[in-house]
């Protein structure tokens, strides 16, 4: 998928695995788990992100949106994979370099209490990154401080207060200052909206698109709230239990998703407007999201697929492009036949790319 | 016993205070609505809007002090709640009216078997033996979809996932056949397929029992295909009520029309601006003078910083709180006419 040279940022079979122990002897003596448990938060990941653009991230609580997007940024440590920035590997920078680099990666938060220590005031905090990387000092850090307040829509009265005297959306606007504190190129917003009230939910996206055209910025958009991808996004990768199975551009995701799971998890929205919400189609998915403990063989949404058919506990889908620029990840699809429910009265089995498992 | 005419709940003017550090908090303050027999009413609104509060104050949950009902009547099926000792509303709660919170782990308790916490409603409200209550247990995990419910009854409120102990708190809200149930943000915390189960469940449950529902919630997607009729409240206000389709395609409140206005609509092209209501939420313990919405209104006039608005009785169904609710109602209506004259 590495198309053209223009990607800022460009992830290559990135995985994440969390090893939770077991399997071992003493396990057997302790009386821990008797097989080895491991998390693959996230399990060999391609993407690109073009400079500029907005590439939301979707999934289900726990399917490894945060951990894609903190491995990104080498936040937390990959386990495989490459991400290159601008052409250079993250993994094989110097401690130096790698500093350097993560003045242009920042993140926002979810949680924007939970990631700004509350015994700093807001000038302390926004001001820390610039004097961490000696951007600037004395008396022009509180200037550049200052500015940064205006920037995101607050009063620069506010840089001597606590961030329990805020607000849930001034909090995350304090998030954002911070993070463009140090005018980075690239920011993961993880679920920069999820904690706030709808008044404010379109304050910060409005903000965020702003900041955007004003400085260029590229961000990975990471939520479970579809309605607010689709608004801020160029183009959606959704997530299911570590692995993209579909990606293209917002409006392709929205109005003509392939994927099974990407089908329910669209009708599944609720739009505000009775008229439609009168006339929809719901596809209600059995069960819950499977653990990603060890999560089930082949297509990993076998287990709550209602396409399934006995190929998928073993061959595992790749992503493929099915449409121009429209990939999904399914082997009951493919460029000749993209459409689900088609394929399925027609009886075709597997005519998508997979690999088989053992 | 007053006339009931087919409303199993009716409120009228109900008013909740707390005393704080900051003074009263007037968090509900003069709310009115009725609710039919299978009927489903949303209540919508920012947080601190007095949702809870509402719902609190039905179910006689308000924790005195610091809070009281100061004023109004909650008529259950002809019945006056306020009236009634605290024992005779414990034989109602539970049992004839039931309520499901927005965290099922704050309402389940962590170290009790499922099976206990089930069993308990029906032995203390329906007589149950044990081994009916187990039996009945059984069956309502089975009715609200948890698999393998007869193995699953033993385990413990951790063992189930964030939909599972929704579920579980469905089950337990529902396993005496209450006349009403509400739901406050059932699904906030969970996710969109989960949400799409959940609500599938509490519908399929209306039309089988014939349950009346009250939903809060903040999301306007939510209500939108869940309810009969919508209360819009802001700093304990109602700030609009009207049957659901009215309210979506002619609002008369500037509040309302913000609100839909500033959620993506996904039909739309990506890109335009969002509508922001600007400001914040308001601080309910320091209103500004006037309309309470005021500082953030696109439309606020003189008069609405002098004199609290009337509420506005549009038609028979539809009021408003503002001073130029008729106006803005008719321009709803001018926008609908354009809109469907471009399409
Ligand atoms: N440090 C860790 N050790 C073990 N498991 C972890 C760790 N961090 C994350 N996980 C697991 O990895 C999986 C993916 O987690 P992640 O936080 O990326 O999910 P998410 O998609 O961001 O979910 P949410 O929408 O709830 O934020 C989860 O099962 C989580 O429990
Ligand atoms: N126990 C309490 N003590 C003091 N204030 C309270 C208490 N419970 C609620 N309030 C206040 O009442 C107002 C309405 O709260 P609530 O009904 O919970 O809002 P929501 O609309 O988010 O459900 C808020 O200002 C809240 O802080
Ligand atoms: S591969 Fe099989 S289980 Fe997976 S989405 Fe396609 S049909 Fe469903
Ligand atoms: S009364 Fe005035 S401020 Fe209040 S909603 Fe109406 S126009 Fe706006
Ligand atoms: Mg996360
Ligand atoms: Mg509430």
């Amino acid at each position: 998928m590495n198309e053209n040279g223009n990607s800022l940022i460009s992830i290559q079979n990135l995985k994440v695995h969390f090893n939770l122990g077991g399997g071992g002897i003493i396990d057997r003596i302790t009386g821990g788990s008797p097989v080895r448990r491991v998390v693959k938060a996230v399990d060999g990941v391609s993407l690109d992100i073009k400079k500029g653009e907005t590439l939301g991230l979707v999934g289900e609580s726990g399917c490894g949106k945060s951990t894609l997007g903190k491995a990104i940024l080498r936040l937390t440590e990959p386990t495989g994979g490459q991400v290159f920035y601008n052409g250079k590997d993250l993994a094989h920078l110097s401690t130096g370099d790698m500093r350097e680099q993560r003045k242009n990666l920042q993140m926002i938060f979810q949680d924007p209490y939970a990631s700004l220590n509350p015994r700093m005031t807001v000038a302390q905090i926004i001001g820390e990154p610039i004097r961490t990387f000696n951007l600037k000092n004395g008396k022009s850090v509180e200037e550049r401080v200052q500015d940064l307040m205006e920037t995101v829509g607050m009063s620069r009265r506010f840089v001597k207060r606590y961030p329990h005297e805020f607000s849930g959306g001034q909090r995350q606007r304090i998030g954002i200052a911070r993070a463009l504190a140090v005018d980075p190129e690239f920011i993961v917003a993880d679920e920069p909206i999820s904690a706030l009230d709808v008044s404010i939910q379109a304050q910060i996206m409005n903000l965020m698109e702003k900041l955007q055209a004003e400085k260029n910025l590229t961000y990975l958009f990471i939520s479970h709230d579809l309605r607010a991808v689709r608004h801020l996004s160029d183009r959606v990768a959704v997530m299911y239990l570590g692995k993209i199975v579909e990606l293209a551009d917002g409006k392709s995701v929205y109005a003509d998703p392939l994927m099974p799971y990407t089908i329910a998890l669209i009708s599944a929205v609720p739009v505000p407007d009775p008229e439609i919400e009168a006339k929809r189609e719901r596809i209600i998915l059995t069960g819950d999201v499977p653990s990603p403990i060890n999560p089930p063989k082949g297509c990993h949404f076998n287990t709550r697929c209602p396409y399934a058919i006995a190929e998928c506990k073993q061959i595992e889908p790749l992503l493929a492009e099915i449409k121009p620029r429209h990939y999904a990840a399914c082997i009951r699809i493919s460029p000749e036949f993209p459409y689900i429910e088609e394929n399925k009265q027609n009886n075709l089995g597997v005519i998508g790319a997979g690999v088989s498992e053992k | 016993m007053s006339e009931t005419n087919g409303h199993i709940l009716t409120v009228n003017d109900l008013k909740t205070y707390f005393q704080t550090e900051d003074g009263v908090v007037k968090a509900v303050d003069g709310i009115t609505f009725e609710l039919r027999k299978g009927e489903t009413i949303g209540i919508v609104g920012e947080s601190g809007s007095g949702k809870s509060v509402t719902n609190l104050s039905i179910m006689r949950l308000i924790p005195e002090p610091p809070g009281k009902i100061v004023n109004g009547d909650i008529i259950f099926d002809g019945v006056d709640v306020r009236k009634l000792s605290i024992e005779d509303v414990r034989k109602i709660r539970g049992k004839r009216i039931a309520m499901i919170f927005q965290d099922p782990m704050t309402s389940l308790n962590p170290f009790l078997k499922i099976s206990t916490q089930l069993m308990e409603v029906t032995q203390l409200h329906l007589g149950h033996t044990k081994e009916q209550a187990y039996q009945h247990a059984i069956k309502m995990l089975e009715t609200v979809g948890i698999p393998d419910a007869k193995s699953r009854v033993d385990g413990y409120p951790h063992e189930f996932s964030g939909g599972m102990r929704q579920r579980v708190m469905i089950a337990m809200a529902l396993s005496c056949q209450p006349e009403l149930l509400i739901a406050d943000e059932p699904t906030t915390a969970l996710d969109v397929t989960i949400q799409a189960q959940i609500l599938e469940l509490i519908k399929n449950l209306k039309s089988e029992f014939g349950t009346s529902v009250i939903l809060i919630t903040h999301d306007l997607g939510v209500v939108a295909g869940m309810t009969e009729k919508i209360i819009v409240m802001y700093a304990g206000k109602v700030f609009e009520i009207a049957p659901t389709a009215e309210l979506f395609a002619t609002p008369a409140n500037p509040y309302t029309k913000g609100l839909l206005k500033s959620v993506p609509d996904p039909a739309h092209e990506q890109g335009k601006e969002l509508y922001q209501i600007p400001g914040l939420p308001p601080d309910v313990a320091h209103l500004p003078p006037g309309c309470p919405f005021q500082p953030r209104c696109y439309r606020a006039e003189e008069i609405c910083v002098q004199e609290f608005p009337p509420f506005v009785q549009i038609n028979e169904n539809h009021r408003s709180l503002c001073h130029f609710a008729k106006e803005v109602y008719a321009e709803s209506i001018a926008e609908k006419a354009n809109k469907s004259a471009i399409v």
